[in-house]
């Protein structure tokens, strides 16, 4: 850290200091009470059957948000598998390293996890939960038994991994696009399925969530250490 | 002054934290962090202004926003650690001054 390095630390200190004069001016401009829109949400949350106001809003009034950021996790995974350059092994790195605490602690905790996600994905319509939580825990158990040394099972090759990593947004985009078959507009639930649209498409997202989280923890393992083909 | 002012402030000050540390600092895992920094940021200047009804209580809209954020944060630095590797084992280079930082850049 010489001047060398000093000197030029002064326009970025410059361009914080400008972000947060500008950023904060504009939040101290805004109103100390606003009205939001809770009680619009909880109404409409009322009427479309789903309790849970955060996953109506998710899943329902905002679906085109949602359906564009799995898209966008879609896309960071594929971008991330193709950047991945050893594919060798990384479970025959790990695998002589997980000891017999490490093996009994995965034993008990993987299949509760399993059951937390699934638990989550199933009391999001009503509580907090839903697909991103449940298919954070999902991802949390496969990286939790890659790390202990589990291999991947057989029936788990490179098509079932792709196609469970896309079934989640696949599902998506065909429940968006069916009502347009019947001249309504896109993602416009009809009104007596609504809820069951909805916890079918949770249920499939959280399953390429938990995926996608696995293979962006795998292929950013392997570069250097070299890692299961997931 | 109000909770949720707390909430935005520390999330304006996060923000700029984060823009620092994305510009001056060369180690790019620096800037992947710094990255990390400007998105709670946001998350937190979100959820603190969704904060302002005190009668009808917290606003569902930015929570599901933060909700969406959070998942393309997660995207976000895993694709940038990513390119961080690739650009180490390319190059042998973990930083943009040009030179592997052996320890030397803190």
């Amino acid at each position: 850290m010489g001047d060398r390095r000093r000197f030029p630390a002064l326009l970025p200190l410059l361009a914080s200091g400008g972000v947060l004069a500008f950023v904060g001016r504009a939040v101290l401009a805004l109103p100390p009470t606003a009205s939001g829109l809770a009680v619009e949400m909880r109404d409409g949350a009322k009427a479309s059957g789903i309790k849970n106001v955060v996953t109506a809003v998710l899943l329902d009034f905002r679906g085109y948000d949602t359906l564009l950021e799995i898209a966008v996790l879609m896309l960071a995974t594929v971008a991330v598998l193709s950047l991945r350059e050893d594919p060798a092994a990384l479970s025959r790195r790990i695998a002589g390293r997980a000891g017999p605490v490490l093996g009994a602690l995965t034993r008990t905790l993987a299949p509760l996890m399993i059951l937390v996600a699934g638990h989550l994905v199933w009391v999001g319509s009503s509580e907090p939960g839903g697909a991103f939580q449940g298919g954070a825990v999902l991802g949390a158990a496969g990286i939790l038994m890659v790390l202990s040394g589990y291999a991947q099972p057989a029936w788990a090759g490179r098509r079932m991994v792709r196609w469970v990593l896309t079934v989640g947004l696949l599902a998506f985009i065909g429940v968006a696009l069916y009502p347009m078959l019947g001249g309504g507009s896109l993602l416009q639930y009809p009104d007596e399925s609504r809820k069951n649209l909805i916890l079918f498409i949770e249920i499939l997202l959280t399953l390429s969530i938990g995926a996608s989280i696995l293979s962006l923890f795998l292929a950013s393992a392997s570069a250097t250490a070299g890692g299961e083909r997931p | 002054m109000s909770t949720y002012l707390v909430y935005t402030a520390g999330g304006v000050l996060l923000y700029a934290l984060g823009t620092y540390g994305l510009l001056a600092r060369p180690h790019l895992i620096h800037k992947v962090i710094s990255a990390n920094f400007m998105g709670s940021g946001v998350f937190l200047i979100l959820i603190g202004l969704g904060n302002r009804s005190p009668e009808s209580g917290p606003d569902p809209v930015p929570q599901a926003m933060v909700l969406t954020g959070i998942v393309v944060t997660v995207a976000l630095t895993a694709l940038g650690l990513a390119i961080v590797k690739r650009y180490y084992t390319a190059t042998g280079l973990d930083n943009l001054d040009d030179k592997p930082s052996a320890g030397g850049d803190r």
